[in-house]
């Protein structure tokens, strides 16, 4: 056994080969092809399938859509130029389409508002979404809510401000008392919002032509936009109620143990076009006599109440996942209750639920068209009754729902797109 | 609308102990609008126009009120109702009153403890069919698919109506009349029905109206009127007696064009000057102003003036009078003197 | 922060039952329940005050009268003249149909659905991952109305069968697929004591009986094989066993087919299958199927490869590693969102509304309530039946989360 590597040997190679081309067999495109959709006689009979409903779909739609009529003023002039041949009647999206986006009651030359507002929701959203951007954004998330409901709902820029007066003023009340106890912290910054908002009460009434834009009541609000402001209001709203309903659930407490489990599990077990029913005929038997809360307002509490939750339950498996020694050694740091949820739990419980709780926005985004079944006019609600049913526009159905699927789609989808990118964020801070 | 919504959730705990249950008038005239609840939309009776603007027969009688109580026939915030909400939304004070044509029913009245002021439209059930099915009569039926909208005493006058006749049909539940429009015009049914003033304005807003016709019977009594809530009676006079004045203008001859003459000093006939307030003090029995009812008369015209405009013959619902004529002419409207 | 271990010294102070841990929990809870109880008398005489001042009642009588509509698909006997509760449970009955059928449709597509997603063709795979991503992201409520315009729209109306110019015709002369829904033939009995539903009743048992007949069949084949080593083939016995008796029972009870046809406005005889029934069926089982897919891909995704090698190396066939390593452990992460979709499809099934199907939400919670105004009592009503399914289908997820829980030891 001597050493046989030091010496050179005639037929040992010293050097490496060049790196050959595999042969065309076993690569390239045909190669691909046949491996991945001709491989065996079932794999074969699938693709061919897929082909063929592949072409069915763009030999029926290519047509409708190359020959599609954007200009006219109704059905019968479409049906007109298009004489016989198949092609979309689209105009009736061109025709209606502040109709689709706003409804048919908000004033026209109020529009560009609600834009704005849309616009600026981008803003406000990003840096709750992205962590690595500039965290002085979310300045304008604080803002937003004010500034949005101003835009949209108009009447004097004061009422806004008032109520952020009021929420700042609370909020210093709560740090300054918060030494003493979390409890006392926060009975003192709600008392104090009360006072202030009580306060402020006098002061807008007689200045309410201040900055003030045109009223809108919310009874005029339709069409998309109403989906975007059911959605965006009862996701934000209900978001702290879900976090408290399932730290009720987990709390030692019975009483409030077993409330927020009757609460979660009841609203969790109905349908939510029952709770939709309740707001529109049942609500009004609970209120105050005299009291008027409108429509959209009784459905923002329902909806409000069913996606907490759902929030409640995403946000259980977030503190269930932690391991109880985070609440032990916060509680070994002298931490109290508030404390430790606030500074230890939360932050960590919340990370892992996000992904979960824009799951359910998404869901709740998608249900907000059930409000049609309760005469509001939502985008679906507006398509089949002002629009399907004009004279005009009997009959223009594949039109009008494509659009309405195009509307939500991008929204959905690239909702959860971000989820799942969330969620890969997330599951490499574990590795 | 006096504070915005939002605000005025945040503060509802304090609203509320102040809202004291005041009558229907102080409120709407405290308010300085008429809630007026109508349909969600039907061509004729009271659907929103290309500007948003509420047009109809029953929107008429929605502005006469609020021109009456308020002095602005514009001062009304209409809420579309379904045959699903309109009594809850009546019933719990969303709205003052509903002007949405509904039924006068017993139970309605006596059971769900509304009030029917009076009647605006006397209205019969009937069906509506295709002309290419050759149907004349609705005996034919048999075994047909129908259309009903719900809600409504339809579905109870359809049961009923089939049921004495023995014959048998297929009932398709529909929520609101622009959902059942493409159903019936796709053929998803043979026969639409509901009442015929709703057929004749659902006919009037298809493509080819002439292609549908309105079958002869009529299978049910449906007294159209607008109702308000039991027990405020105050509230109610004030209702009936706007809806009368416009009955009693068409009657006397008063018309929006000739009633500022009319008004303008006392004329021979004193039920005219009564009605318009320039003798009797009427409007203060009412707690309204004197000129009340001029001013209800004046936001569409009389009871014939408002039915011309919205449902007459020379609109494309095109509804005769029929029933709905002045007694005189052998019409069913008969108003008590006013007095 | 009181966490002493002893008590306090000094008396009973007022601070103390907020500063001391032992009672703190005590005062939140009485507080939280004063609240509560103040909540909901408030509520209380809110609408105490609202029904007086309507002179209204809550009373459940209008139960028993009749209820004076008719209801086009009724699996149980009823008139115009059965009472509202009746109506209710016919409406009841119509829901549970649509959940059922529902469930079992998008378990089906579903799960075909995942599989496809994980297989190496590339565009079938492709494929179902466009169909999944554009069914989840797009309401239900949509889908529901689209399937039912385009039946309203596309499908020739009976009224196109008729006369000699018929521009449709019906599929085999057994189906018909019309606007109005489709009619399949239906068996009928000819022997006289088998008429009606005696017949099918029989059919069912025979079924079941012989649903025990293979099962008692395949344990004693498993029996078989662990004294012997050896499985009988008993395919056969399997398939005579489902199959001779009904086909006995059929040719006892004379087996006819009620084939439909078009008599008057509409076809007669045969199953009605209502459009708006296929509609909502049939948008509900794809909507959910969407999400299913992801569910049982994610299921299989989440089982190592090593179970497959490690099966492999045992000596197990491709088809025994699938059924006794694989699924067994997916089907533990599958079944429990699988469970709550059938509850999603439950509480779905109420947007029936939007199409005209008389589910317990259109006859009690639509024509029943608007006929009485007894607006409070019908959507108590309605969320009581709704919660009852959904504690059921809950309660039943967790007697299997338990039963396949990993067990520690």
């Amino acid at each position: 056994m001597s050493d046989t590597n030091t010496t050179p040997v005639a037929f040992v190679r010293d050097a490496m080969l060049q790196e050959q081309t595999p042969p065309v067999t076993a690569a390239g495109p045909v190669t691909w092809i046949k491996k991945n959709l001709f491989d065996g006689w079932f794999n074969t009979i699938l693709t061919l399938l897929a082909i063929y409903f592949i072409y069915m779909i763009v030999s029926g739609a290519f047509p409708w859509f190359y020959n599609g009529v954007w200009t006219t003023n109704s059905l019968a002039e479409c049906r007109e130029i298009l004489q016989g041949k198949t092609g979309g009647c689209f105009s009736v999206l061109t025709e209606r389409w502040p109709q689709l986006l706003f409804g048919f009651k908000y004033p026209s030359e109020e529009y560009w508002r609600p834009t704005i507002a849309f616009f600026l929701l981008f803003f406000a959203a990003a840096p709750v979404l992205f962590n690595k951007l500039p965290r002085k954004m979310l300045i304008i998330t604080a803002i937003f809510p004010f500034l949005a409901f101003w835009l949209i709902w108009g009447g004097s820029l004061l009422v806004p401000v008032m109520v952020a007066v009021g929420l700042i003023i609370g909020y210093v009340v709560f740090t300054k008392l918060e030494y003493q106890s979390f409890a006392m912290g926060l009975i003192g910054g709600i008392v104090a919002t009360l006072v202030v908002w009580g306060l402020m009460g006098y002061i807008t009434d007689p200045l309410s032509g201040v900055l003030a834009l045109e009223q809108v009541p919310s009874r005029d609000m339709g069409g998309f936009m109403l989906n975007f402001i059911l959605g965006v209001v009862c996701v934000s709203l209900s978001l702290p109620l879900g976090i408290l309903l399932a730290l009720g659930r987990q709390s030692d407490m019975l009483i409030i143990k077993w409330i927020c489990v009757v609460f979660i599990e009841f609203i969790r077990g109905v349908p939510l076009i029952t709770l939709l029913f309740v707001a529109n005929v049942v609500l009004g038997y609970f209120l105050p006599p005299g009291s008027n809360f409108d429509l959209i307002l009784r459905v923002i509490i329902m909806i409000t109440m069913f996606s907490a939750a759902y929030i409640a339950e995403v946000v259980r498996g977030g503190l269930a996942a932690l391991p109880k020694g985070q609440a032990e050694a916060a509680g070994s740091l002298g931490l109290d209750y508030a404390q430790s949820m606030r500074l230890i739990i939360l932050p960590q419980a919340l990370k892992i639920s996000i992904p979960g709780i824009v799951n359910v926005a998404v869901g709740l985004f998608k249900d907000t068209v059930l409000v049609s079944v309760i005469s509001m006019f939502d985008l679906v609600g507006m398509i089949r009754g002002p629009i399907l049913a004009s004279t005009e526009w009997n009959g223009v159905y594949w039109e009008l729902w494509l659009a309405a699927v195009l509307f939500f789609f991008p929204i959905c989808y690239g909702i959860s797109q971000y989820s799942q990118w969330l969620e890969r964020q997330l599951a490499t801070g574990h590795r | 609308m006096k504070k915005s919504v939002f605000f005025g959730a945040l503060t509802v705990a304090a609203l509320a102990a102040g809202a004291a249950a005041a009558g229907t008038l102080d409120d709407v005239k405290a308010r300085g609008k008429l809630n007026c609840g109508v349909t969600t939309g039907l061509v004729g009776f009271a659907a929103p126009d290309a500007n948003g603007e509420w047009q109809g027969f029953d929107v008429g009688v929605c502005r006469a009120v609020a021109a009456a109580v308020l002095g602005d026939p514009s001062a009304v915030e209409f809420v579309p109702t379904t045959g699903k909400t309109r009594f809850t939304a009546l019933a719990s004070g969303e709205i003052d009153m509903l002007a949405r044509n509904t039924t006068w029913t017993f139970s309605r009245d006596v059971d769900l403890k509304f009030e029917f002021v009076g009647v605006n439209y006397y209205d019969g059930q009937g069906f509506m069919v295709p002309k290419a099915l050759g149907v004349s009569s609705a005996k034919e039926l048999d075994g047909a698919t129908v259309c009903i909208q719900t809600g409504t005493t339809t579905e109870l006058n359809l049961a009923d109506y089939f049921r004495t006749n023995n014959i048998s049909y297929e009932p398709v539940p529909i929520e609101t009349n622009a959902e059942a429009q493409p159903l019936y015009l796709e053929g998803a049914c043979d026969v639409y029905t509901t009442d015929a003033s709703g057929l004749a304005a659902t006919r009037a807003a298809f493509e080819n109206p002439a292609d549908h016709v309105v079958l002869p019977e009529i299978i049910s009594k449906e007294p159209l009127g607008p109702l308000v809530r039991h027990g405020d009676s105050e509230w109610g006079d004030v209702v009936r007696w706007s809806l009368n004045a416009l009955i009693a203008a068409e009657e006397l001859g008063v018309t929006s064009a000739n009633i500022a003459d009319m008004a303008a000093a006392a004329g021979n006939n004193p039920e005219i000057n009564r009605l318009l307030g320039t003798e009797g003090t009427l409007g203060e029995m009412l707690g309204l102003d004197a000129d009340w009812a001029k001013k209800a008369i004046m936001a569409g015209g009389n009871y014939g003036e408002i039915f011309e405009k919205n449902i007459g013959e020379n609109t494309p619902i095109g509804l005769g009078r029929g029933l709905n004529a002045q007694w005189t002419d052998g019409g069913l409207l008969y108003v008590p003197p006013f007095r | 922060m009181t966490t002493l271990s002893d008590p306090p010294k000094g008396g009973f102070r007022l601070s103390t039952l907020i500063n001391d841990t032992r009672y703190r929990s005590y005062t939140f809870q009485f507080i939280v329940l004063i609240a509560l109880i103040a909540a909901f008398a408030y509520l209380g005489s809110n609408l105490i005050a609202n029904l007086k001042a309507a002179g209204l009642n809550i009373s459940y009588n209008f139960l028993g009268e009749p209820a004076g509509y008719d209801i086009n698909q009724r699996l149980i006997e009823y008139t115009s003249q059965s009472t509202h509760l009746r109506a209710a449970v016919v409406g009841m009955l119509n829901t549970l149909l649509v959940a059922v059928v529902a469930c079992l449709l998008a378990t089906i597509i579903g799960v075909v659905v995942g599989v496809l997603r994980l297989s190496n063709n590339w565009i079938v795979n492709k494929l179902m991952g466009v169909y999944v991503e554009i069914f989840r992201n797009v309401p239900v409520l949509i889908w529901i109305l689209i399937i039912m315009a385009v039946f309203v729209a596309v499908l020739p109306q009976p009224r196109e069968f008729r006369g000699d110019d018929a521009t449709a015709s019906m599929f085999l002369d057994l189906f018909a697929f019309t606007g109005r829904g489709f009619y399949f033939p239906r068996p009928t009995f000819t022997a006289e004591w088998a008429a009606g539903s005696t017949g099918y009743l029989i059919i069912i048992g025979l079924l079941i009986a012989s649903f025990f007949g293979a099962r008692a069949l395949s344990k004693n084949a498993t029996a078989t094989q662990e004294r012997t080593g050896d499985r009988p083939t008993t395919w056969y016995y399997t398939l005579a066993i489902w199959l001779v008796p009904v086909l006995v029972a059929c040719v006892i009870m004379g087996l006819s087919w009620e084939i439909p046809a078009l008599k008057g406005f509409n076809f007669k005889g045969g199953i009605y299958a209502r459009n708006s029934y296929i509609a909502l069926t049939f948008a509900l089982s794809i909507y959910t199927a969407a999400f299913i897919a992801e569910n049982v891909r994610a299921g299989i995704l989440a089982i190592s490869t090593g179970q497959t090698e490690a099966a492999a190396s045992l000596g197990l066939r491709p088809s025994r590693t699938m059924n006794l390593v694989i699924l067994p452990q997916a089907l533990r992460v599958i079944i429990p969102p699988l469970i709550s979709q059938y509850l999603n499809i439950t509480k779905n099934s109420s947007l029936a509304i939007a199409v005209g199907y008389m589910d317990v939400t259109g006859t009690l919670g639509g024509i029943t309530l608007n006929q009485t105004g007894r607006a409070i009592e019908t959507v108590l009503l309605l969320m009581a039946f709704y919660l009852i399914i959904s504690l059921s289908i809950s309660a039943v997820m967790n007697v299997y989360n338990n039963s396949v829980k990993l067990k520690e030891r």
